[in-house]
């Protein structure tokens, strides 16, 4: 088998305005979500409190939700997690109401209720103190991936490509993000982590072309900037396809059997790798060449010896 | 030229061995066990003859047991069964606990790993699972600090006003302002004599002069910062060492009690459920009594005859005979502000030193006044029952709050005793910020769903390098198996907490592995493709795909990292296996398929081609 049989480079630079245009306005569109939709935190980041029960038999919501409002619970949001038979209760940290208790009362009122007694599954609490650190310990995260990433491909190859790559990579975390503003899924922790293992994953993409443009730069001396980079993505895409395949089959495994904790964390991660490759691929490039990538920064131009003839 | 010399191959075969062994404690599974450990701060379990008594006491029922294990804090039996388990937990119950109503130890259900002797002797024990996979309860506390320094200054102003009366120091009021304390002075005379008192008596309080009016001195004193560091760290171990004491009375079998960053503390609680009652224990106080002990001839006596004398109770000293103690309560743990072990300035004997407040001091000081020579008993009050930690002869009249009891004790009892006495009280007020109770179905259904996501994306994998690189992709597949096998066996080596993230980061970071294996594939092929013979395709596949490799495994490593120490929780268990991941799959991904490859072709000397799937020329076409 041999998926891929091209026979010359394909001119990928040539189009390299389109491919940055597109990407430009898939990333101004992520912004606009992230700016007025928001991103639907979870009780990690938000503070509150999250119980999740089972039932025998399929529940209705509205009988749950009627009674915990009758005991004085405010913005409750119930809803089923998975099946009918599980149910997702959370509430938020109020300032007038001692929050520790809040899960023994939620499951104190589901059981005073008229339907069969649930099991419980899981009670997350988070006190106002952990979600603001939380927040701030990832956009730390995101900072140190973002210097350490430049500064070793900067020691490695170059500052223009290490440049290039991370202005690709990190307009992946915001397209990621522009998703899940946009549908509303749940941001949560898990999810952050995906994102943050994604973008050094597809640096990894770059990381794999811009090595074989330096080869290429090595090897082919009469070609320009621009088709040493289309060779260099010319040889490399059967590769791309197959590994990206791979992992994302792997991905696909925990989407399809994972469940509902890590439905968002693989969807993150399936997100990441398809726009991952394209601008890795097709934005980091050209952005490389537009910084002024030459041939002289990768090869030492040997000094010639001057002897003189006589 | 495609050969590793043997020392390379031993030592992959090694490593793979290696592996092999530590994740083999895995496959066993689990089996029902009891555990045994002391009910009581002030029970230290031998674990050595708690065994032998386990052993016997089972022998005399006549129940069979797996094996006895022991540990710093407690002794574990297996069995066959849970009927059997039960059978023998009342069986130990009852050799322990004669008296159901007054338990000594704590006897609970409990699994211990199913594997064989060998393996648990070589410290090879199965991962650890978080309790998102085997349910539970977590907890992180917050230390009140500021309450705890208020606490502290409040006694601090207490022992300046006795200062300043002991030294004949007029004052014009002492009060504590927010985080100061502040003395009022009518003269600079007096002021001068307070500081020279308070320097003389403590380097804890640094002093400044603030002056409101001629006739309005002040002298404001606040605690050194290195005092207010040695309060804080003084506080969350306190804390940690009296929540340890209530968490063994809910029986858990392997409780997680640890510091997390300055003021916080953490608690897990595998298989507990009940929430209500956990949160109920660790907020409880226990309490800290002094009272006079009945020295009347013959009253201890006729007590233990069953006629208790009126107003005393009976008492059982901590590893000692029993005691007469007066109900009157002379003092309570609240008067106490420090205990700390230590030696006799003169004698050099182990001794502890108790600090008390200065209200505590003062009625420390005529109670000794008046029973000199008499014995006195220090109570621990937990659960309702009491028990006399010790009971010391008071030899001399005790003024200023400084108490220090010794003689016949060891230095360890020094610090047991000490220990004790500050267990009886939380030194700062913590309150929980962050629950998490996992019931143990949603354990169980996680541990499936995390190892069906692995299993059916390895298998999806497998078989596609199989058929797209032929016997390259079988080899791929085991290189990637092998990866599966060293991360196993290094989690379970570490006892990392394997959490549903970290399973997740297993699967992506098996997912991101075979990338290393397409490369030099890819990169044989391509040589192929340029005409290469097929040993030196080999060799310069594996070469200059290993530069590649690395810069790619480098920048997924730094994102791992940046994972690893920003993250908590969740985040945290999911680099762990990220990171450790990316070490496995360059050893398993370049070492031992090379090595396979080498079997394979690296003997022979001429080799028509290769089983790497078709490779396609373009000039062929």
């Amino acid at each position: 088998m041999e998926f891929f049989r091209i026979k010359k480079d394909i001119p990928f630079m040539r189009h390299s305005l389109v491919f940055n245009a597109i990407s430009f306005a898939t990333f101004l569109l992520a912004v606009f979500f992230i700016a007025t939709r928001g991103l639907h935190l979870s009780v990690e980041f938000t503070g509150g409190t999250l119980v999740e029960v089972t039932y025998a038999e399929a529940q209705q919501l509205e009988p749950i939700r009627s009674a915990l409002a009758a005991d004085g619970n405010t913005d409750i949001l119930v809803q089923h997690f998975g099946s009918a038979r599980d149910v997702l209760i959370r509430l938020p940290n109020r300032d007038d109401v001692d929050s520790n208790g809040i899960a023994d009362r939620v499951m104190a009122t589901l059981h005073k209720m008229d339907t069969p007694a649930p099991e419980l599954r899981r009670v997350e609490f988070v006190g106002p103190q952990v979600g603001k650190e939380l927040a701030s310990d990832g956009a730390m995260a995101l900072l140190l991936v973002i210097i350490g990433i430049v500064v070793y491909l900067a020691l490695r190859f170059e500052w223009r490509l290490g440049v290039a790559t991370i202005i690709a990579n990190l307009h992946d975390v915001i397209i990621i993000l522009g998703f899940f503003a946009f549908f509303q899924w749940e941001f949560s922790l898990a999810v952050l982590a995906a994102t943050l293992a994604v973008l050094g994953y597809s640096v990894n993409e770059s990381v794999v072309i811009f090595d074989r443009v330096r080869e290429t730069f090595r090897k082919k001396r009469g070609y320009t900037t621009e088709q040493v980079v289309d060779h260099a993505i010319t040889s490399t895409i059967s590769r791309t396809v197959i590994t990206h395949g791979s992992t994302q089959m792997m991905v696909l495994s925990m989407l399809i059997f994972g469940g509902e904790t890590l439905f968002y964390f693989s969807l993150a991660l399936t997100i990441g790798i398809c726009f991952g490759i394209y601008s890795s691929v097709l934005v980091a490039s050209p952005l490389a060449i537009w910084l002024g990538m030459k041939r002289e920064q990768f090869v030492k131009v040997k000094k010639e010896k001057e002897e003189a003839v006589v | 030229m495609n050969r590793y010399p043997l020392w390379k191959n031993l030592m992959i075969g090694l490593v793979l061995l290696w592996g092999l062994i530590y994740t083999l404690p895995n496959f066993y599974g689990e089996v029902p066990a009891v555990q045994l450990s002391s009910a009581k701060a002030t029970l230290r379990l031998d674990t050595a003859a708690a065994s032998d008594r386990v052993a016997n006491a089972l022998k005399d029922a006549g129940i069979e047991h797996d094996g006895i294990f022991s540990d710093a804090g407690s002794v574990r039996a297996r069995f066959a069964s849970t009927d059997i388990q039960l059978r023998a937990k009342d069986v130990i119950e009852r050799a322990f606990n004669p008296d159901a109503e007054d338990p000594s130890y704590v006897v609970a259900l409990n699994l211990l790993p199913a594997s064989p002797a060998w393996l648990t002797a070589i410290h090879a024990l199965p991962m650890y699972l978080g309790l998102d996979l085997r349910g539970g309860v977590h907890f992180l506390l917050e230390v009140d600090m500021p309450g705890a320094l208020t606490k502290r200054l409040d006694s601090t102003t207490g022992d300046l006003r006795t200062l300043m009366r002991d030294k004949n120091v007029r004052h014009a009021g002492i009060s504590r302002e927010g985080n100061t304390v502040v003395i009022r002075f009518r003269d600079a005379a007096q002021r001068d004599a307070g500081r020279r008192a308070i320097q003389d008596s403590s380097n804890d309080l640094q002093l400044s002069e603030r002056d409101a009016g001629a006739d309005d001195l002040r002298l404001v004193a606040t605690l050194t910062p290195q005092a207010q560091q040695t309060m804080r760290d003084f506080a969350i171990k306190q804390n940690i060492t009296t929540l340890h004491n209530r968490i063994n009375e809910l029986g858990v079998a392997e409780p997680v009690i640890q510091q997390q960053g300055a003021d916080r503390i953490v608690v897990q609680l595998p298989g507990v459920q009940d929430v209500a009652k956990a949160k109920d224990i660790l907020g409880r106080t226990a309490t800290l009594e002094v009272r006079m002990v009945d020295d009347t001839p013959g009253a201890l006596e006729a007590a233990l005859g069953g006629s208790i004398p009126f107003g005393t109770e009976l008492y059982s000293e901590r590893g000692g005979g029993p005691l007469l103690v007066r109900k009157q309560v002379v003092l309570t743990g609240d008067r106490l502000t420090d205990a700390q072990p230590g030696f006799d300035g003169q004698t050099n004997e182990p001794a502890v030193h108790l600090t008390l407040d200065a209200a505590g001091a003062r009625i420390f000081r005529d109670v000794t006044r008046e029973s000199v020579g008499k014995r006195m008993a220090i109570l621990l009050i937990e659960k309702g029952k009491g028990e006399v930690v010790t009971a010391p002869v008071i030899r001399t009249e005790i003024g200023g709050g400084r108490v220090q009891i010794s003689g016949r004790m060891t230095t360890t009892e020094a610090n047991d005793v000490a220990l004790l006495l500050r267990a009886g009280s939380l030194a700062a007020p913590m309150e929980i910020i962050e629950e998490r109770t996992v019931g143990p179905s949603l354990g169980a259904d996680n541990i499936s769903k995390g190892f069906h996501s692995t299993l059916w994306g390895f298998i999806a994998i497998a078989v596609f390098m199989c058929l797209y690189y032929a016997l390259f992709g079988i080899v791929s597949s085991i290189a990637l198996a092998a990866n599966l096998l060293l991360l196993v066996a290094l989690l379970s080596l570490l006892q990392a907490t394997l959490t549903l993230p970290g399973i997740a980061a297993m699967a992506l970071t098996l997912g991101m592995a075979i990338d290393a294996n397409v490369l030099i594939n890819e990169r044989i092929r391509e040589e192929l493709r340029n005409g290469s013979s097929p040993q030196a395709a080999i060799a310069a596949g594996y070469e200059r795909a290993w530069n590649t490799i690395l810069d790619s495994n480098v920048t997924s490593l730094i994102a791992g990292i940046a994972l690893l120490v920003f993250g908590s929780g969740p985040v945290r268990g999911f680099a762990v296996v990220h990171c450790l991941g990316i070490l496995t799959s360059m050893f398993s991904a370049i070492l031992v398929s090379r090595m396979l490859i080498n079997f394979i072709y690296g003997r022979r000397r001429k080799i028509d081609s290769l089983s790497i799937g078709q490779v396609w020329k373009p000039d062929s076409n």
